[in-house]
Formats: C-alpha cells, structure tokens, sequence
C-alpha cells in the first residue's frame, strides 16, 4: 500500500510544515502522518487520485493554526524549549556519543580539580599558586574542545608550545616578589591561554572570522552559565554550612581544601559542555542583557562624563581611574560585540544600531576626559609598567572603538554593510591576546622584573 | 446534516472512551469508527482527535503504546483502563438523563416537525 512517489513527496512537505509548530512532537506528526496515510489509502480506494486524496486527507486533519493550539493547550510545557543533555531510551547512536561526551566532562572536570589539588599541595606560597591557576585549569577545556572537535596532532602541538612558554615565562622569570610586573603577567597570561582556548574551541581554524564570533559568543554564553552554577552551587553550600554549623561542625577547612579547588574549576569545564549542548536549543542570553543593559549604560556613561569634566583637576587621580576606564571600555565593548553576535547582517538599520552608536561616542567622550587627566598625570610623574600596560590597553580599545563608530556610523548612513562591523570585531580580537603576550613576555625584562 | 459544533465537541469524549470500551484502537480507526456510528454525520477535525486522546491518557482514562500497523509504520494504539471504564459509566448515566428528557421533549412537541435527513457529500 505504498503511495506514489509524488504523494510521498507532499506527505514529506506537510510533514515538515507541522513539524515547525513546537507544540507538535515528533512522535505526534508520527501519529498523525500515519492517520494521514490511512486517509489517503482509503481515499484513493473509493476511486478519487492521489492529489485529491491527499488534499482532502490534510483538509480533514484540519487547520493547522487550531490543532497546534489544542495540543499547546494539552501540552504547555512544550512551549518551554527543554535542553536534553544525553537524550533517554532508544535514540541509539547519538545517546552513547552524549553518554561518552558526559564521561569525557567529568574526567576533565575532576582531572582540573586534582591539578588545582595537587598544585595546592606541592606549592605553599599561595602567589605561585594564584599565577598559575590558569595554567593548571584551561588545558582541560582546551583539552575538551581537542576532543569534542577532533584536532589534529599538529594543531596540539601549536597551541601546547604557547602553552609551555607561558608556564615557563610566569615560573622562571626572576620577577622581585610582589612586584608590578609579575601582577600584571599573572593578570594577562589568562588572556593569552583564552586566546588559545579559543584555537581549541575553533577546531584550529583561527582565521575564520565566523570561528571567531562563534568562540566570542561562546564565551559569553559561558560567563552567563559559570555564574548560574556557581550561584547554585553557593546556595547549595549555604543551606549545608547553615545546617552543619547548627550541629557544631565547621566546614570552612574542608571547603577551602577541598570543595573550591575541585568545584570553581570542575564548574568551568561543565558550564563550557552546557554553552555546547544548548547551543542550538536555547537561544543565546549574552545578546539579550546587552538589549537591557545598552540604554542603562549609556545613562552610567552620561553621569560619568558630567562628573568627569566638572571635577575640575583630575591630576590627584590614582592610575586607579585609568584601570576603570579600561573596565567600563571593556563594558562598552563586549555589549557591543553582542550586539553585532547576534544582529542578521543583512535586515536594514534600526534604533538599537542607533544606541549602540551613542553608547559608544559617550564611551569615547568619557575616555578622552580620563586619558587627558592620565596624560598629564604621566608627563609629571613619568611611566610604570601599570601605567604603561593600563594606557596601552586603552590604546587598544580605543581603536577598536573609533573603528566601531566608523563603520557604525557608515552603517547607519546606508554607505556600508553592517558585515563591514562585525569583520571589524573579529579582527581586531587577537590584537588582545598579543599585547596580553607582550605584557606578560616582554614587561619584565624591560622594567627589569620590579 | 451539519451536526453543531458544541454538540460534537461535547459527544467526543463520550464517543472515544465508548469506541475504545469495544476493544483497543488507533487514531484513524476511531474517526472511521464514529463516522460508521453516525452514518458519516459527525465530521469530526481529525487533527483535534490527538490532542483529546492525550488528555485523556494524561487523565488515566486511557493507556498508549506504540505499536506497527500492518504495512509496517509506526502507530499509537489507546486502550481503556479502569479508571476510563468508570469515567465511561459515567459519562454514560449523564448523556442518558440529557437523552431521556430530551426524548420527553420531542414526544410533547408531537411528531410535527419530523428530523429531515439530508444527504450530504463527501465535504
């Protein structure tokens, strides 16, 4: 009883039509194609063709909009998209994949923790241990993506020798105990192990612009997720101090020895298999705090800017105000690229873009008030390596910002595609992860390690 | 004859646990079983049957498991539990008192107005 090639063919569209309704499941459209079939059969055996079978058939199922709607109302939860993170019973195939994928995690998760552990242990000056934090925790994500996207021995062995140099650069440099530039090298060797991270993340591919936005958005993503399990993992650990405390044990030792080390670390790989596993399933939170944060800041940067220039003097500020210029240009710029990682290139402008351009000239204008002050303050009491790293960072950012208002601003004015902003972003990213290599490498020889 | 739609919708649940009492089924069985029933006058939206099975099997008035129809694809079968044979009597000793008194109504009137049948086709 097997139809015509032709009623299968729309069988297949119709199915796909009512399959985009979220409140259909597969094994729902199952049912009903089923049914549909029977209809056509019997149809066609009462002697109508195989068009009008088929069309009365799908008539008789009824409007679609009504179906859907009865089954939404039989089903709400599945208006709510579930993320299913190793899918139960017989899915086959892709469950083992997800079961290894999951053991691969917790190996990772733990083998991090025991290196945080184990380092704990053999190093008793806790700075040595705080500078090399990162270098004991991202080979494992990085080793997660190595898995997850099959790298080759070669492209192991390009991001490993980075690796080793860092290790080796934080470790056997003769930085003066508690000096600046050991600070500043601790601060940025992260940056440039996330760069590599993110060379695991893209399989390798690390000139491809997508790749980039991709490991940008990823990392978003991740920040939002690490912060979800850590504070469930702090309410967590709160409700068991409360209790334990009440029966007069003290937890504080077994948290510090033994929960932190093995949860902050364990909790960065797990977050990263959460980012990869929703992926596609639920919709991206980075862009959606940037829609509610973009006007708020632009209000933050207003106040600033009016505060900034009516302070009179600035030459009492501390090279403190340069850091948090940095931070609130780093604000600027990740609501930005937000903006831009979720935004279709190709719809035309609109009021976001709008604010997004007056977010950015009210960063730029509150910067160059603090860079005057900064400047000044520099000419009179000469550089340091905080000051140098702090004002090359803004450097940077500045010019990752002017480019943005440019190519904002062309966009704006219909002279150039929105594609033009988002290639912008993506290039000028590793410019970060190389001045974070140049503080960390190249500072210390050249202010002598104070 | 259009049956109103408040009517079918009100009879349906009646109507399935009553199909289902006779023996287990499926989806398209049960429609054809209702239009055998009312010599093709209830027309039912074949779709909205789904998710009316689902409640019911939500309620525990009806179990689901899937099993091959005879070309080999893939089909939920429904049967009734116990719970659905009581909802059944029921729903049964209901629709009998609207029966009955519709059934006093139409004798009082007198056979003045007798139903008017009216072939209709295929729609």
């Amino acid at each position: 009883m097997m139809a015509t090639p032709e009623v299968e063919a729309q069988i297949d569209q119709w199915r796909t039509y009512v399959q985009r309704r979220q409140a259909i499941s597969t094994a729902d459209v199952d049912e009903m194609e089923d049914h549909l079939r029977e209809q056509v059969a019997d149809l066609t055996a009462t002697g109508l063709d195989d068009d009008e079978a088929f069309l009365v058939a799908v008539k008789r199922m009824g409007n679609l909009d009504e179906v859907s709607r009865e089954f939404a109302r039989e089903h709400s939860d599945r208006l709510w998209k579930q993320l299913v993170l190793v899918p139960a019973g017989p899915g086959a195939g892709r469950g083992d994949r997800s079961w290894r994928e999951l053991a691969v995690v917790l190996a990772l998760a733990v083998g991090a923790g025991l290196a945080v552990k184990v380092a704990a242990l053999t190093m008793t000056d806790e700075t040595v241990l705080l500078r090399n934090v990162s270098l004991l925790v991202l080979p494992f994500l990085a080793g997660y993506f190595a898995w997850k996207r099959r790298l080759t021995w070669g492209v192991g062995a390009v991001l490993a020798a980075p690796f080793v140099v860092l290790a080796v650069v934080l470790n056997v440099y003769p930085f003066a105990p508690d000096g600046s530039t050991l600070l500043l090298a601790a601060l940025h060797a992260p940056v440039v192990l996330w760069a590599l991270v993110g060379i695991a993340y893209v399989g390798g591919r690390w000139r491809s612009d997508a790749g980039r936005m991709d490991f940008a958005r990823f990392t978003g993503e991740l920040a939002i997720y690490f912060t979800l399990l850590a504070l469930g993992g702090g309410v967590l650990l709160g409700l068991t101090f409360g209790t334990l405390n009440l029966v007069g044990i003290d937890p504080e030792p077994f948290l510090e020895a033994w929960i932190l080390p093995f949860a902050v670390p364990g909790a960065l790989v797990v977050a990263a298999w959460l980012v990869e596993a929703k992926q596609n399933v639920v919709e991206n939170i980075a862009p959606v705090l940037t829609r509610v944060f973009t006007p708020l800041t632009i209000v933050m940067l207003v106040v600033l800017f009016v505060v900034l220039a009516t302070a009179g003097s600035l030459l009492d500020t501390d090279r403190g105000l340069l850091i948090l210029m940095d931070a609130i240009l780093v604000l600027v710029l990740c609501l930005l690229l937000y903006s831009v990682s979720a935004r279709d290139p190709l719809s035309p402008p609109h009021l976001f873009d709008g604010l997004l351009l007056a977010l950015v000239v009210a960063a730029l204008a509150v910067d160059a008030v603090a860079l005057t002050a900064m400047a000044t303050r520099i000419a009179e009491f000469g550089f340091s390596p905080n000051k140098v790293a702090a004002l090359g960072l803004n450097v940077l950012l500045l010019v990752h910002l002017v480019g943005s208002t440019v190519l904002l601003a062309g966009f704006l004015r219909r002279r150039r595609p929105f594609a033009a902003l988002g290639r912008w972003q993506t290039q000028f990213l590793p410019v970060y992860a190389v001045w974070a290599a140049v503080v960390v490498v190249v500072f210390p020889p050249v202010f002598g390690f104070v | 004859m259009r049956i109103d739609k408040d009517l079918v919708a009100a009879s349906a649940t009646p109507l399935v646990l009553g199909i289902l009492a006779e023996g287990e089924s499926y989806g398209y069985a049960i429609v054809k079983r209702v239009n055998d029933l009312s010599d093709g006058h209830m027309q039912w939206t074949d779709g909205m049957l789904y998710p009316l099975l689902h409640r019911l099997e939500r309620l525990g008035l009806v179990e689901a498991s899937w099993g091959v129809s005879d070309v080999g694809r893939r089909r939920k079968h429904y049967a009734l539990t116990p719970a659905g044979h009581e909802a059944l009597a029921e729903r049964r000793a209901q629709w009998q008192v609207v029966a009955d008194a519709l059934q006093q109504v139409w004798k009082d009137m007198g056979d003045t107005q007798a139903p008017r049948t009216v072939a209709e086709g295929w729609a």
